[in-house]
């Protein structure tokens, strides 16, 4: 029996992993993570989740567990934020390398210096070319089912996912969500079988040097180098769209939700300007849009749901009869424009579409986003459109740069 | 002693042909170590010079289940296992983080510390060779006095070796041993006892490397020996807190016999810019040293 109660997105997250049954449990406290560690704790403290704890003393230990627990066979989960994420970096790259199917919940916050405990998505998005995938959630619901969903994923591509959610908005804010029910996770997530297993009953040495060229093993059977398996990682994370649309189109049969894959729409059908963004900022953006249909204008909005791997099909299908696209972001990349914007841009190379696109930077530290400045931010696009202004500089939302 | 090498596991578990420099005083501690583990054991290791040795996928020299990790990974990596292993129900295997000393008294400290705070199961392995030298021999906190390397050229290094089993022991483990592949007994029988012992438990390796010692390949065991001979390496293990030495080391104290370090110092060309001023702070470095280690020992 499913039922429904009011929680916070940590909380949303943390029951997402219990229900999943994880078996190893690693993680160091950070704001605004700190609440689902302090969960995971309770859960198996309480003895309502049967898993190891292993209270390490940095975030780099964390995954360092994690990548070693998953190893040996286990579901693990972690969590972190901002400059926890950014310390974990080395890890990141060494999780995807290896191919685990980790998950870890990233909980958005900004990072410094100067310091910022406020959200914004400097953190994950910073983090984009680690071999991750990577799902931004936009609201709690999202968050619980997303954590659920993740393990199938990650354990049919063997690739590890981070499901992200923003700080405070979403991780500190109380929502209604229902539960899935235990049983039925059970029949949705397979237990875990590892690739390659460590362990003495079958000694490998996991993970050694490479050299550039391919070589041949004692039998003579010629063994991929270090490029070959790059390749596959490449190719795993392309591959992963059709197992993430697979796992949602599971969920919703087994579960009667769906969060749309690897994006999801809103009153899109007849929208000749779209506004787009990932996770909270993306949400607020629909009441934006009410505002805006409100005036009579035919505004829509497409949430990017999965970032990594890139829904290159799925924005040239979702923005095909655009006009006017706009693109709200809550990272940046220093020197150029947001990392979404220029994804969308290269996506639609060689397609029939173009529309202009506009992209602001909104949100940063923390900083109030309210649909109302995001409906004027849209209509202040349209208007430079409508005089001709194709190009513009990436916009500050809501920021003096005088 | 030769009726205790009857003792030693006959089986081997590093075949011929690894990738260690000639006389690697690494490659001779591994092997005794394994022996004395046996088949029953999972090693996880950082990039190092073990790294180097356990071999160039797809081929391995080493028939004892390894994971590599990176370099400030290795203890935080056994607890992973050891978690892991203890959530599948599996605890009859002995988990060994293995790192160099780079790996260890430098950036491995901090997860080695939480590791051992968090009374983790596992045996921490530091093989101390005084130096970067996988990377070619740079200077790390364990190197000596006096001795030259490639990041300290000209001056030699300025600062004594890092007491780093000081730090372990501050952490209130139940077993920690020094061993040195020129005494193997005395190496293989640490390692069996501390294979039955529940908790962090840690040995620290004192490991000839001639490139970057700059001493003759065939010298290494001669040169473990003149180490322990000299003092700067001395054979002890502390058990719940108790301090005992042993082998040539116990023998040196008994009869209160101690080579000066000039004779491990003027076989080595990593000393060879060392003042007289240098090897006198190096000697009353190590008479101190030793004179703790007596006290502790009464």
């Amino acid at each position: 029996m499913s039922k429904v109660q009011i929680m916070t997105g940590n909380q949303a997250a943390a029951l997402g992993a219990m229900l999943s049954n994880v078996q190893v449990v690693a993680a160091y406290p950070i704001t605004p993570q700190s609440q689902l560690a302090e969960i995971m704790s309770q859960y198996i403290e309480g003895g309502k989740l049967r898993a190891e704890y292993v209270r390490v003393e940095s975030e780099h230990s964390a995954l360092t567990v994690c990548i070693s627990a998953s190893t040996v066979g286990a579901r693990v989960f972690t969590a972190t934020s901002a400059n926890g994420l950014l310390y974990m970096h080395e890890q990141l790259h060494w999780a995807a390398g290896a191919r685990l199917p980790i998950v870890m919940c990233c909980v958005n916050r900004g990072v410094g210096a100067p310091w910022t405990i406020f959200n914004d998505q400097q953190d994950s998005l910073s983090q984009r070319d680690t071999g991750w995938i990577q799902i931004y959630c936009r609201n709690n619901q999202e968050i619980i089912d997303t954590v659920i969903q993740a393990y199938r994923i990650a354990e049919k591509v063997y690739v590890p996912v981070m499901v992200n959610f923003d700080g405070f908005v979403l991780s500190h804010t109380m929502m209604p969500v229902e539960i899935p029910d235990a049983g039925k996770v059970r029949t949705f997530l397979p237990p875990y079988r590892p690739h390659t297993i460590l362990s003495p009953e079958d000694p490998r040495n996991i993970n050694p040097v490479l050299f550039p060229w391919r070589r041949e093993n004692t039998e003579g059977v010629l063994c991929d180098g270090y490029m070959e398996m790059r390749y596959k990682l490449q190719a795993a994370l392309e591959n992963a769209r059709e197992q993430i649309l697979e796992t949602d189109a599971a969920f919703h049969e087994s579960f009667g939700r769906k969060h749309g894959g690897m994006l999801w729409e809103y009153r899109t059908e007849d929208a000749e300007v779209i506004l787009t963004g990932m996770g909270s900022i993306a949400s607020e953006a629909t009441a934006a849009a009410d505002i805006l249909r409100e005036e009579g204008l035919k505004i829509g909005v497409v949430g990017i749901r999965v970032f990594r791997p890139f829904p290159k099909e799925d924005v040239r299908q979702a923005f095909k009869k655009a006009q006017v696209i706009v693109v709200f972001e809550k990272a940046i990349s220093y020197g150029y424009e947001g990392g979404l914007c220029s994804d969308l841009k290269s996506a639609f190379y060689g397609t029939d579409i173009r529309a202009p696109i506009h992209g602001y930077v909104a949100g940063l530290g923390g900083r109030d986003v309210k649909a109302r400045e995001l409906a004027e931010a849209a209509k202040a696009s349209m208007a430079d459109m409508k005089a001709g202004q194709i190009e513009k500089n990436t916009t500050w939302l809501n920021c003096f740069t005088g | 002693m030769p009726e205790n090498l009857f003792k030693l596991n006959a089986k081997e578990y590093i075949l011929p042909g690894s990738r260690a420099c000639q006389g690697c005083g690494l490659s001779l501690a591994y092997r005794y170590m394994l022996k004395a583990l046996r088949e029953n054991t999972i090693v996880t290791l950082p990039a190092s010079c073990l790294c180097v040795l356990q071999g160039i996928y797809p081929s391995t020299p080493v028939m004892i289940p390894a994971l590599n990790n990176s370099f400030a990974s290795t203890a935080a990596s056994a607890s992973g296992i050891v978690a892991g292993l203890q959530a599948l129900n599996r605890s009859d295997i002995t988990v060994v983080g293995m790192a160099g000393d780079g790996g260890t008294f430098d950036m491995g400290i901090q997860a080695l510390s939480g590791a051992a705070e968090r009374e983790t199961d596992f045996i921490y392995v530091c093989y101390d060779n005084e130096g970067y030298m996988n990377t070619g021999t740079q200077r790390s906190s364990a190197t000596p006095l006096g001795a030259i390397t490639t990041t300290t050229p000209v001056l030699t290094k300025q600062q004594h070796k890092k007491d780093f089993i000081k730090i372990v022991e501050a952490h209130d483990i139940p077993y920690l041993a020094t061993v040195s592949p020129s005494y193997p007994i005395d190496l293989y029988e640490k390692f069996v006892r501390a294979k039955k012992i529940k908790g962090t438990r840690y040995i620290h390796m004192y490991i000839g490397c001639p490139p970057g010692w700059v001493y003759p390949p065939k010298d290494t065991v001669k040169m473990g020996r003149l180490a322990v001979e000299t003092g700067l390496a001395v054979l002890f293990e502390i058990e719940d807190g108790k301090f005992r030495f042993t082998g040539r080391s116990k023998t040196m104290a008994q009869k209160g016999t101690r080579l000066p370090v000039i004779n491990y110092v003027e076989k080595q060309g990593r000393f060879k810019k060392m003042n007289i001023e240098q090897l006198n702070q190096l000697q009353a470095w190590v008479d101190r040293k030793w004179d703790e280690y007596l006290r502790r020992a009464e």
